[in-house]
């Protein structure tokens, strides 16, 4: 199905139709810029990659053989360029050196659980995840809250926060994300939890901390006593 | 850890496969674990909950993209592709 309606987009833009370019500009450059950030320095410097990226595809759509999808086409394209422009920036970072070795970091603080040696509950809650009090949609509590949540996106590792931002932002499919970042879907999983479970936990920590926010005296070192299980 | 159907998932290893169970990856005595847990465990369920929050919420952040000037520039771009493509 994609394939054919990729075929169909392919035969328009050749034939010179600019609103199916438009739509194509409109519904990828956000996703291209979220890639490109992670292999230069800076946001227009990423900028600069997705435009040549976009002139790449209009000079080069004669020559596009439909072996891949359009996707992975324009995402190889946009690798490729910002590769050089971080080659060149003295940045090698390729994208098959995705920092996957972080020794496996855990999805919740091990400290939370208790010890598997525990005569009844091993490996159960100690300090259990508390109930979130979310504000209703568009309040300022709600808008803090995605203000918060876009920091912890933008600090999480990069492979991390592109595959997180292309699934869980962008809404794309697991074969999607793997085709256009060349990860194998167990990684791509892996990186994928990983960046959820922090952004859960970072979410967790505001929403334990939210009530107490106005006073700075009281904002280190908060001890979450959660009952125990 | 995943020896068989009737070993009680530990809470500890719950938070470590939920993206798969999510992700329906999981293999069906996982999945049949799993759900087990989750009816027994209020704390996993809120686990669980605060997930599929964590989820919607970050469907909810907004995309940046190129600047409207780019755009244009893009659309010139294409035009002028067409133009010579065709000889006029």
């Amino acid at each position: 199905m994609l394939r054919t309606s990729d075929a169909e987009l392919v035969e328009r833009l050749r034939d010179g139709d600019e609103a199916t370019f438009a739509r194509l500009i409109d519904a990828y450059s956000a996703p291209l810029l979220r890639l490109a950030v992670t292999f230069v320095q800076s946001r227009s410097v990423a900028e600069e990659v997705v435009q040549e990226t976009w002139m790449a595809v209009v000079a080069g759509i004669g020559r596009f053989e439909g072996r891949s999808s359009v996707k992975t086409w324009l995402f190889k394209i946009l690798t490729n360029k910002a590769k050089t422009r971080a080659l060149n920036e003295r940045r090698t970072i390729p994208f098959s050196d995705f920092d996957l070795d972080d020794g496996g970091e855990p999805a919740v603080d091990p400290s939370r659980f208790l010890p598997a040696s525990h005569p009844q509950w091993p490996g159960h809650w100690a300090t259990a995840p508390q109930p979130w009090s979310m504000g209703p949609e568009g309040t300022a509590l709600d808008r803090e809250t995605l203000a918060v949540l876009k920091r912890a996106l933008e600090d999480l590792p990069r492979a991390q926060r592109v595959v997180v931002a292309l699934r869980d932002v962008h809404g794309w499919p697991a074969a999607d994300v793997c085709a256009a970042l060349e990860l194998t879907e167990a990684n791509q999983r892996v990186l994928l939890h990983r960046g959820r479970s922090r952004l859960r936990g970072v979410l967790e920590r505001y929403f334990a901390d939210a009530p107490t926010l106005p006073s700075p005296a009281s904002g280190g070192g908060k001890v979450n006593d959660g009952p125990h299980v | 850890m995943t020896d068989d159907i009737t070993t009680e998932l530990a809470c500890k290893e719950l938070v470590e496969i939920i993206t798969d169970y999510l992700e329906q990856t999981l293999p069906e005595r996982d999945r049949i674990r799993f759900d087990a847990h989750i009816l027994t465990c209020p704390p996993c369920r809120e686990y669980v909950a605060e997930m599929q929050n964590t989820l919607r919420l970050t469907g909810r952040l907004t995309v940046e993209s190129i600047s409207p000037g780019a755009r244009d520039e893009l659309l010139r771009a294409f035009r002028r592709m067409k133009a010579s493509s065709t000889g006029l």
